[in-house]
């Protein structure tokens, strides 16, 4: 409420909580790595990391699009439903594809650009609404939440919607095959990775995005087309779930109800976990990195391990979320001092 | 100083006040008292002290040493406003009210009266409009703070310190964002709270008031106490001398005659624009055209159109002589045009960072090199605008909520400047800053158009619009009522314009 206490804490708590936001994740990362190997030393064995890597890969490829959209001052709860839809249009099209095209690369490739077509489409229309719509973003994603997640089991009549075979035996290299010992998947990952930091943190664009979530007023006075900045973070949003999605289908080659269930929320995790503010104005793509890691690591802790059962996965990853908030509360230090 | 003995005891005292935050000493042995029924104005250059000896006052912080006496028994005032309870309140000058509630919640807020476990609204509402009326408030307790006017909403913080048994009333700045008018119903609510021996400190910059209203001062000067004297015993002129500890002669630079055969860069027919109705004028290179006209008068609505921030209904607007149609923020800036805001906190400056990115943000496209951010040709800005501006801050990597208004309002003009306008609209120039920084400030425009810049200067304060404009405008619910010049730039004729009791047959 007041701001009485600032100027006190300035120079000492300054510091010290900017340092902690930032190897905060990472050493929680590290701490959760060595748990992890004192149960079960088969945790670091190379199989098991790369399977790490790799799972954790969805998330955080989405989670990168989220860093945007939240650093924006936004929201995005339509991810989930988002690659579930994303899915289950590539696969019919696919399928519909195989009597003209074949089943080789180029209908693959016919998907996959589908896909992407599909993912900005949707984030634009989430932007749309967001900035010429002038309704909440919270309001606008959990609508086409709604909407996405019940075409995809409109698509499937409520079943599940299945890759033809000859193009699973085509496709399914993107999942499972690896170049210089990573999986594939874990490329596309340090690639969207390495772009999304490079746009926040080096271009005019990532500067404009966290005024924008720092006050919005300013951002417009200072000649910054807000609209346009947050419509592109959806869009951005979009290309990720696109992304996201091309490397999923493959895995399982199908798509139902249930695919991409809560995605959004590990995605949101994954952000705040990585020090990004939820209300805006400060984000940090190299923390969300390490925020999906982490989450994608208790799944994997709790897989190899019996003292905790595998059930309370979501248990740990709600406590390890509110732990991370707590700690990067600025007036953390502060609070405790007095 | 004080040598009068026949006055009332102290109900506040401040006894060698020293603090310092980390090893940076921001107040030395200063001493301060609040008699009852008394107004004490507290004066001094922005960074002088004045808010740090406030939230000593009224417990916000602790005093590194030195003593607070309360009824002449040494105190340790509660933290985090619980001094409320000792009758000590502290208004700050960012009101804090609940802006969806109504007034009686905000005046209950905390201490609702409940009757069988319920809330008591009756009763509340009936306690409320006994303090608005005792007051001579012209709203009802059931009116939501979102929908007064800012002096309305500080008169609520009023009766709300009020409606707490309050004895002092530290007031930070309370006259800044209000009208003359506004200012004088304000005047006579506290010399209402005078008589029922409230004791009130009063900050302010505006020395013309401190001597109205003020029964002492006590005057700061680099977080040194200079002087507490009857307010009777001074004149603005030597309070601001005490202020800043040198002659203010020069507070104006001295006046360039403007080319009056200089080309137009600005002209503007017919412009309609929400609350603008049908205003025509033009602005020469080089100039300083004044606008002035009350709050609400349509001043800032017009350069809001201008630059693309509001949407322009009917209008022309010729840019260096071409026609140019509405521009978005962006396109006015490349055309050369930029304003620069009244309210730098809210649309000015990103508080919670640091200068470097608040700098670049306007002009930003500049520092793009190959798709990326320059940083070295940002941080080269900086330091080129902290000399140029003579911004002064304790640390570069300061977020910039942390600095002194007087410093913000450089580093805003700093990032306005920093895009090389041709035009520059400056919107109250020195809103709640220091004498010091005033002057610097004022030297500055006048550089500036000597150097061929056109400046429109958006002011309430008289004074500053007589003193540096070439021209003036004089706008009204809307309407241009008058363009002055020369000799006829004075209060009277502004002020006869501004209320309506004279009219120009425009064109």
């Amino acid at each position: 409420m007041m701001t009485a206490s600032d100027d006190t804490a300035a120079k000492p708590a300054k510091r010290s909580s900017i340092d902690f936001k930032t190897i905060g994740p990472a050493v929680a990362l590290l701490i959760l790595c060595i748990i992890g190997f004192l149960l079960n030393p088969a945790f670091v064995s190379e199989g098991n990391l790369t399977n790490l890597l790799t799972r954790s890969a969805f998330i955080g490829i989405i989670a990168v699009g989220a860093t945007f959209v939240i650093t924006a001052g936004g929201i995005d709860l339509s991810v989930g439903s988002m690659a579930a839809a994303i899915s289950g249009v590539m696969i019919i099209i696919m399928n519909n594809a195989v009597e003209t095209m074949g089943s080789g690369v180029p209908t693959v490739l016919l998907g996959c650009g589908l896909a992407i077509v599909l993912g900005i489409g949707a984030g634009w229309v989430n932007g749309a609404l967001t900035t010429k719509g002038k309704i909440e973003a919270f309001i606008v994603t959990l609508g086409t939440m709604g909407i996405y997640r019940s075409l995809v089991t409109y698509f499937a009549d409520g079943g599940t919607l299945s890759l033809n075979f000859d193009i699973r035996g085509t496709y399914r290299p993107v999942y499972y095959d690896t170049f210089l010992g990573l999986p594939f998947p874990v490329w596309v990952f340090i690639a969207v990775a390495i772009c999304g930091w490079l746009l926040l943190n080096r271009t005019a664009f990532g500067r404009y995005c966290t005024a924008i979530g720092s006050n919005e007023a300013v951002a417009r006075y200072s000649a910054i087309n807000v609209d346009r900045v947050k419509t592109l973070t959806y869009v951005i949003q979009g290309l990720c779930v696109s992304f996201a999605t091309i490397i999923y289908v493959p895995r399982l080659g199908s798509a139902s109800a249930s695919t991409g269930v809560l995605w959004e929320l590990e995605a949101i995790a994954a952000v705040i976990i990585g020090g990004t503010v939820l209300k805006g104005g400060y984000g940090r793509i190299g923390g969300t990195i390490l925020g999906a890691l982490i989450l994608t690591t208790i799944g994997n802790i709790l897989n190899f391990t019996d003292v905790i059962s595998n059930y309370l996965n979501g248990t740990m990853q709600g406590l390890i979320i509110i732990v991370a908030v707590f700690l990067q509360r600025s007036d953390w230090k502060l609070g405790k001092s007095k | 100083m004080s040598v009068d003995t026949t006055a009332p005891a102290a109900v506040i005292e401040a006894v060698n006040i020293s603090k310092s935050f980390g090893p940076v000493p921001v107040l030395f042995s200063v001493s301060m008292d609040v008699r009852p029924g008394e107004v004490h104005a507290l004066i001094g250059e922005n960074g002088a002290g004045k808010s740090t000896l406030m939230k000593i006052l009224s417990g916000f912080h602790d005093p590194t040493s030195g003593q607070i006496r309360l009824d002449g028994k040494q105190t340790d005032l509660p933290p985090n406003g619980g001094a409320e309870k000792l009758g000590v309140v502290l208004i700050h000058q960012e009101l804090n009210l609940a802006e969806q509630m109504t007034v009686e919640e905000n005046v209950f807020l905390g201490r609702e009266l409940k009757s069988n476990g319920f809330l008591d609204k009756a009763a509340m509402q009936a306690t409320v409009r006994k303090y608005l009326d005792e007051i001579g408030l012209d709203i009802s307790p059931t009116d939501r703070i979102s929908d007064l006017t800012i002096a309305q909403k500080q008169m609520v913080e009023i009766v709300k310190a009020v409606s707490r048994n309050a004895r002092i009333l530290i007031m930070d700045e309370p006259t800044a964002v209000l009208t003359e008018e506004e200012t004088q119903v304000f005047f006579r609510q506290v010399e209402k709270l005078k008589e029922s021996g409230v004791g009130i400190v009063f900050v302010s910059h505006k020395l013309n008031e401190v001597k109205e209203i003020a029964d002492r001062v006590t005057i700061l000067r680099d977080g040194q106490w200079i002087d507490t004297r009857a307010s009777s015993d001074l004149t603005p002129d030597m309070m601001a001398q005490m202020m800043v500890g040198r002659e203010l002669s020069d507070l104006y630079p001295p006046m360039h005659e403007a080319d009056v055969d200089a080309e137009l860069v600005l002209e503007v027919q017919n412009l309609r624009a929400p609350s603008v109705n049908n205003v025509s004028f033009s602005l020469r290179k080089g100039e300083i055209l004044g606008f002035s006209g009350l709050i609400g008068s349509g001043r800032t609505a017009v350069f809001e159109a201008i630059c693309g921030l509001a949407p322009i209904e009917a209008g022309t607007i010729r840019l260096f002589g071409r026609d140019t149609g509405p521009t978005t923020v962006a396109q006015a800036r490349d055309l050369g045009l930029a304003y620069l805001t009244k309210d730098r906190k809210e649309k000015g400056l990103l508080l919670d960072k640091k200068m470097r990115p608040n700098l670049t943000l306007f002009a930003l496209p500049k520092f793009v090199r190959n798709f990326r951010l320059d940083s070295k040709a940002e941080e080269d800005a900086l330091n080129r605008a902290i000399r140029r501006f003579d911004v002064r801050a304790r640390d570069k990597e300061i977020t910039v909520g942390k600095l002194s208004g007087g410093n913000q309002q450089k580093l805003l003009l700093a990032k306005i400047m920093e895009c090389d306008p041709k035009i520059v609209i400056i919107d109250e120039p020195t809103r709640g800053i220091d004498v010091g920084t005033k002057q610097q400030i004022y030297h500055f425009i006048a550089a500036l158009a000597a150097e061929g810049v056109s400046v429109v200067v958006i002011s309430s304060e008289m004074p500053e619009i007589i003193g540096i404009c070439h021209r003036v405008v004089v706008m009204r619910e809307g309407h241009i009522t008058g363009v002055l010049t020369g000799d006829h730039i004075n209060e009277n004729e502004i002020m006869r314009y501004a209320a309506g009791l004279k009219r120009e047959e425009l064109h």
